[in-house]
């Protein structure tokens, strides 16, 4: 069996899939969830084998959803929102429906999928998807965050600095770090250029968190942030810090 | 940035000083012409000439300043009067001290026609009066012919824009994925769709020349609107409308209450889980129609969403181009609520 789940805050949207998938006898419906954060639990508790997604929901959006899951299931995207670019979709190996979609179009996606199932580049493929769309969404106000079972959502404000940890960043606000799985120079080519500074090669800063430079050794300085940790930084970095402050 | 200036201020007192010497010269021919001596037809010109420069450049400034109402053009015509007779008390003054030993017998002549002189004076100061009255009042019309002409385009272009809203892709595509849906499983209900859909695009192309609209249609395309949304969002979309009687025949700039429920509508769906009560409260105050529309939202969401306008800057927009007012929207936010009200003056 197959199993599956559908992921849409609107019902007749997740009715049409239902509909659709009615004459696959080999497949099986494992839930229907009305926004990310039911998608988060259901893929994390229930391993499905493919899931139908729509980008446009509350709270949090289809792709931040997927940015929290360790292990991402196959996908097909349904939806209105083709403010995305669509197209980047169209040399991999997912499909994507655009609403309203027909029965015929449908029935290929599957068909694709099935064709497709056995290879696991797909799951490779899709992040490299994601790091070429999200620096065009403008939605970059803030982080979708996951620590234990809870979903937070931070604003960009609120980061003192980001840190290189591995295959993840540290994400520092004043109180609290959480761990995401990205690259330091995603969040370099994402951030606002004027409030954060990549100041070395572990570390990005926002402007507005220092509280000064001080100076280590000869030739050698570290900017302490108001939260009190100090941040080293590296030649280059200071050079950058510089032009940016304009000193 | 010298250079160009001047040559327009040197032109003016160019035609200035031409109209002036002009004045005179026809002034002093004119006496001259009646039989008075060239001596006294000169100095009579110089002195009353140079007084009426004086007392142009005054009511120039006056009336640049003040533009009167057609009722208030006779307080100008008093008051041209009393120039009028300050002009002639101070000549008769000047003449008396300066030149009386020269002119013994013009003196008398002088005496005798104050009166005249009074009433010269009051025509060539009513119609100075009058020719700027007149001048101001076809340059005050001519700018208000231009504004009219530049509100005229730009509303044309927030009607644009507005369509643009109204027709917004992802409103349309989600609304037709829901008829699809439909046509499967309730084909009644997606017949009763397709044709709400329909009375809803219809309305927003019927108006395009309207920028006003009664309450009472702005309600019918809201009703229509929102009944498509309710298919999309039954199960966890519920609207409240309450609206004053009084307030269905009162006038509003047509469209402009579905962006602010869209955008509440927005917030509410997509800044929340679970259920969300969008409230619409229109009431009129002291000839201002009052539009309330209230919806939950989560503060964080909101603030970290793209576009911290709220969305509703075009409504903003549109009203300051009409109403020249900036205070007609205003929008509160607390933890849990998200209030927008506008205001719309009763014209």
């Amino acid at each position: 069996m197959i199993k599956y789940l559908i992921i849409d805050d609107e019902p007749l949207a997740r009715a049409i899939v239902k509909e659709y998938l009615q004459p696959y006898s080999d497949f099986e419906l494992l839930q229907e969830c009305n926004d990310g954060f039911e998608g988060v639990k259901a893929i994390q508790h229930q391993n499905p084998d493919l899931i139908f997604l729509d980008i446009q929901m509350p709270k949090i959006t289809g792709f931040e959803m997927l940015d929290l899951i360790e292990k991402l299931p196959a996908i097909i995207f349904t939806t209105a929102f083709d403010e995305y670019a669509m197209k980047a979709f169209d040399s991999n190996a997912i499909d994507y429906l655009l609403k309203p979609f027909s029965k015929e179009r449908f029935d290929k996606a599957i068909q694709k999928w099935r064709l497709q199932k056995e290879n696991s580049k797909q799951v490779e493929s899709l992040r490299e998807v994601f790091k070429n769309l999200l620096p065009q969404n403008d939605e970059q106000f803030r982080v979708v965050v996951k620590t234990g079972n809870q979903i937070r959502i931070i604003s960009i404000s609120e980061i003192s600095c980001i840190e290189a940890c591995d295959d993840y960043v540290k994400i520092h606000t004043d109180a609290e770090v959480f761990m995401k799985k990205k690259t330091m120079s995603f969040y370099e080519s994402v951030l606002n250029e004027k409030e954060f500074v990549r100041v070395h090669r572990s570390f990005i800063i926002n402007l507005s968190q220092i509280k000064r430079i001080e100076l280590m050794e000869k030739e050698s300085y570290c900017a302490l942030l108001k939260s009190g940790v100090k941040i080293p930084l590296s030649k280059s970095g200071y050079t950058r810090l510089k032009d940016v402050l304009g000193i | 940035m010298r250079v160009t200036k001047s040559p327009g201020l040197f032109s003016s007192l160019l035609l200035l000083l031409t109209v002036t010497l002009l004045w005179s010269f026809l002034h002093a021919f004119g006496l001259y012409w009646s039989g008075l001596s060239w001596q006294f037809a000169i100095i009579d010109s110089a002195i009353s000439n140079l007084l009426n420069v004086f007392v142009v450049f005054i009511l120039f400034n006056a009336l640049r300043f003040y533009q009167p109402t057609p009722k208030k053009l006779f307080y100008v015509f008093i008051w041209n009067i009393i120039l009028a007779k300050a002009v002639t008390i101070i000549f008769s003054y000047l003449f008396e001290h300066l030149f009386t030993e020269i002119f013994i017998q013009e003196k008398a002549l002088i005496n005798s026609t104050l009166i005249f002189r009074v009433a010269y004076e009051t025509f060539l100061l009513t119609s100075f009066s009058l020719f700027m009255y007149l001048w101001n009042n076809f340059k005050s019309q001519q700018e208000s012919l231009m504004r009219k002409s530049a509100l005229e385009k730009i509303s044309k272009e927030a009607e644009l824009y507005n369509l643009r809203q109204q027709l917004q892709p992802h409103f349309l595509f989600n609304s037709l994925n829901s008829i699809s849906a439909l046509a499967g499983s309730q084909p009644e209900l997606a017949r009763k769709m397709i044709q709400q859909l329909s009375d809803f695009l219809r309305g927003t192309l019927k108006n395009d020349e309207q920028q006003f609209a009664t309450m009472t249609d702005e309600l019918e395309q809201l009703r229509l609107y929102l009944e498509i949304e309710k298919v999309r969002f039954g199960h966890r979309m519920n609207t409240e409308i309450y609206c004053e009687y009084e307030c269905l025949q009162m006038k509003l700039p047509s469209f402009i209450l579905q962006p602010i429920v869209e955008n509440a509508i927005k917030f509410g769906l997509y800044g929340s889980l679970g259920e969300v009560f969008i409230r619409i409260k229109i009431l009129c105050k002291e000839n201002y129609l009052h539009i309330q529309v209230q919806n939950p939202f989560d503060f964080l969401v909101a603030k970290t969403q793209k576009g911290t306008g709220f969305g509703l800057n075009s409504v903003q927009r549109r009203l300051f181009l009409l109403f020249s007012r900036n205070d007609l929207l205003k929008c509160e936010a607390d933890e849990k609520e998200f209030t927008a009200t506008i205001k719309i003056p009763q014209l």
